[in-house]
């Protein structure tokens, strides 16, 4: 039965995160902003909640509907970040223990993996200075050495890369062999060769920490290999293979399209609450063009904010489902991430120079808005992708 | 476990939704896209449309068993789903062809028991009754909840003096749904039937909706009686605008994918430097877009209609789904031109048709009551 309403347990989770939210995470929003590069260390005992299960958050099991429609973890997990990212994007960032490569030592690791690294905060090493949305393209090399793998390369824009205890890094076994032979390895934190070189200086998110860490013969135990070490022989396998990494931003990118859909409803409700005060409220009756310039502007962001939240909710919906998703999970991300510019940026116009000045936190959210336009996949990747699963082209087809 | 007050969130359509979507999509392919062309050229309707229309069963289906009807249970979401399917074929003749039902809806939602009575058996007959809803009047800034047509009581019911536009079936429908201003009381809607003393019809033409006589509907002192007020006077204004507001988009919905599954093969057939332009980011991206707006416009009606049928208020999301569908379909019908460009230009292609077509769906307001 067609129904785009919370089921009522994701909605009292959504609910109790907005809490969370607003009195554990907010009153710390602007701290962090100006002191970036210092551990929000107040995110501890929001993490611990969360790993508590608050409001049976992290933990809640799938729950079979009628006609067996599930409403399940990626549902959740959408919900989640829309409320979290109510309050902050950068500190929901830096919940320690909740880095992206726990979720994929969690997805694709061994029963020994998941239990010596699994509750370790584990960040994710993509990107390289030459690497960004071509991610089949890393250079940073493992070589097999005896009972070790070497490690050699240059990885930039790890989120939680300083303060995590472990790292998840692409690297590649043979460039030659392309895309296939790219593996992910788990290194501890202090092993010898890995070294965190920088911390960047960031418009928006400076709670989040981002670093930039090489590797230089940096020798790491065989068994750290994530997954299989066979490297398929034939193209096929090869195209597979990659595909089944790929297919893992499926169900990541639902989560960070939410965090757009969190902060852009941060957006609106401060700059309502405060245009509310000088007697602008909205009825919804009017027809945009009767309405005054303001008025029709606010309608237009509800309106975009709706249509960008309902997207992301079908993407986590279908991949409860085991519906594929490659397409609506990129879709959802455009769409929520120029949303997010789009409303949090005006509504710092609209609020003039309340919009603009450190004193509230409009100005706040609309440069953390900018990186989810980015991250996870680019609009542009996104587009691209989405482009290709409508023309039915190839990646070779339509670059 | 199954929870029927607190349902999971869905987007599977039920059995008897997909059946009859089937149904609705079959005729839109085969009796409404090519005839809409040579209609819109001749601004009138295809000879015969409305007839054909009949057999779908439209009007027929909420009505109860005990009036003839096929005893539906009334469902705002399978309504826009058919709205959906039949603007498919042709915004114009599919906003025709639902007219009656969305007359039928409008009465089984605010209807006396005595009115329904009255005028629902006449829907189950097996032949199309043209009915409509006469809501939107002749004005720049014209709002819904501002209305320059009078009504006034006297002793033997109502009198009604006003012009209305853009009247869907307006020239022919013999039961018209006329939204009005009652003096000392509000808004209130007035069943009119037949052709009263003082009322004139006449035909307008418009950029769009060509396949779809519209209308203006002269009111002069037009005399009806008591019985006509609909509801006995408790008209919800906004509950009429917001379950229409529904339908506007499900049809706006509806059109747009007819065009995203128009320029999709032209894209990728049209040539130029050597291979497919859709081998272009440029054009790529166009088509990206389009698709990716078309499925929050879809989304969005879906929420206002399931919030509707399951009694949840919905004002806000139908307000939001009009203003989202008005925007974005209007500007995937100008992208949908300029993806076949100069030939988007040429009536020869549907594509210009469509522009025109939805540049209605931010005037239109009231007729297509799901």
């Amino acid at each position: 039965m067609i129904n785009l309403e919370l089921s009522a347990q994701h909605q009292e989770t959504y609910n109790n995160l907005r809490m969370v939210a607003e009195h554990m995470m907010r009153p710390y929003s602007r701290k962090y902003d100006r002191e970036e590069h210092s551990t929000p260390v107040e995110m501890a005992e929001v993490a611990k909640l969360l790993d508590g299960g608050a409001a049976g958050a992290a933990s809640t099991k799938d729950k079979s509907g009628t006609e067996g429609v599930r409403n399940g973890a990626n549902l959740l997990a959408v919900t989640a970040y829309e409320a979290l990212c109510w309050g902050d994007v950068g500190l929901m960032l830096s919940m320690p223990g909740r880095g992206l490569g726990n979720a994929a030592i969690n997805a694709v690791g061994t029963p020994e993996q998941v239990q010596e690294f699994g509750k370790t905060y584990a960040a994710m090493c993509i990107t390289e200075p030459g690497t960004g949305s071509d991610s089949a393209n890393i250079s940073t090399t493992a070589v097999l050495d005896g009972d070790e793998w070497v490690l050699n390369g240059e990885k930039i824009y790890v989120t939680a890369g300083g303060r995590c205890d472990t790292l998840v890094v692409w690297a590649t076994l043979d460039k030659s062999l392309g895309k296939a032979a790219i593996k992910s390895f788990i290194v501890k934190k202090g092993t010898p060769g890995c070294e965190v070189t920088r911390l960047e200086h960031k418009m928006g998110i400076r709670a989040s920490d981002t670093a930039a860490i090489s590797f230089s013969d940096c020798r790491i135990p065989r068994k750290n290999l994530l997954g299989s070490e066979e490297v398929a022989s034939d193209a096929e396998g090869r195209k597979k293979a990659f595909g089944g990494v790929m297919q893992t931003f499926d169900n990541t990118r639902p989560p960070v399209a939410a965090m757009a859909i969190g902060v852009a409803r941060a957006a609106l409700d401060m700059t309502r609450e405060l245009l509310g005060r000088e007697g602008v409220t909205l009825e919804f009756d009017a027809k945009p063009c009767n309405s005054s310039a303001v008025e029709a502007e606010l309608y237009k962001m509800e309106a975009e904010w709706e249509g960008a939240k309902l997207l992301v909710r079908k993407a986590a919906w279908m991949a409860d489902n085991g519906l594929p998703n490659s397409m609506e999970a990129s879709m959802c991300k455009a769409k929520a991430g120029r949303m997010g510019n789009y409303v949090t940026l005006r509504c710092v116009e609209l609020c003039q120079s309340l919009g603009y000045s450190e004193n509230d936190l409009l100005e706040k959210f609309a440069r953390d808005s900018k990186i989810i336009d980015i991250f996870e996949g680019t609009q542009q990747i996104q587009q691209l992708i989405v482009a290709r699963r409508v023309l039915g082209k190839s990646s070779s087809e339509l670059k | 476990m199954s929870n029927a007050a607190q349902p999971l969130f869905d987007l599977t359509p039920t059995d008897e939704q997909r059946m009859n979507r089937d149904t609705m999509q079959r005729f839109a392919a085969a009796e409404m896209r090519a005839q809409a062309k040579i209609a819109d050229e001749a601004d009138t309707t295809p000879e015969d449309f409305y007839a054909r229309t009949a057999a779908l069963g439209l009007a027929l289906l909420p009505i109860p068993e005990a009036l003839g009807g096929a005893g539906m249970r009334h469902s705002p979401t399978s309504n826009a789903l058919i709205m959906e399917d039949l603007a498919h074929g042709d915004l114009g003749l599919a906003l025709g062809a639902l007219s009656p039902m969305a007359f039928v809806n409008t009465l089984l939602d605010q209807g006396t028991d005595a009115q329904r009575e009255m005028y629902l058996p006449r829907f189950c007959n097996g032949e199309f009754v043209a009915a409509t809803t006469a809501l939107l009047e002749p004005r720049a800034t014209f709002e819904p909840t501002q209305l320059t047509t009078r009504a006034s009581a006297n002793s033997d019911g109502y009198t009604l003096s006003g012009t209305k536009t853009m009247v869907p079936l307006g020239l022919d429908a013999q039961l018209v749904i006329v939204v009005a201003e009652l003096q000392d009381h509000g808004p209130a809607a007035f069943l009119i039937e037949g052709t009263p003393q003082g009322m004139q019809r006449q035909p307008e033409s418009h950029m769009g909706l060509r396949t779809l006589q519209l209308a203006t509907l002269v009111f002069e002192e037009v005399q009806v009686p008591a019985t006509a007020l609909l509801g006995g006077g408790d008209f919800n204004l906004r509950r009429f605008l917001d379950l229409s507001r529904i339908g506007i988009c499900a049809l706006a919905v509806g059109n747009c994918q007819a065009i995203l599954d128009y320029v999709t093969p032209y894209v990728n057939e049209r040539e130029a430097f050597g291979e497919p332009i859709s081998h272009r980011q440029s054009v790529a991206f166009m088509v990206a877009d389009i698709a990716t707006e078309l499925e929050a416009m879809r989304l969005m009606t879906w929420r206002a209609a399931s919030r509707a049928e399951q009694g949840l208020d919905f004002h806000q999301q139908a307000y939001l789904a009009k203003l989202f569908c008005a925007e974005h379909a209007m500007k995937i019908a100008t992208d949908g031109v300029q993806l076949l460009g100069g030939h988007g230009f040429c009536r020869e292609h549907p594509v210009e048709m469509w522009y025109r077509n939805l540049r209605a769906i931010a005037i239109l307001d009231g007729v297509a009551s799901v």
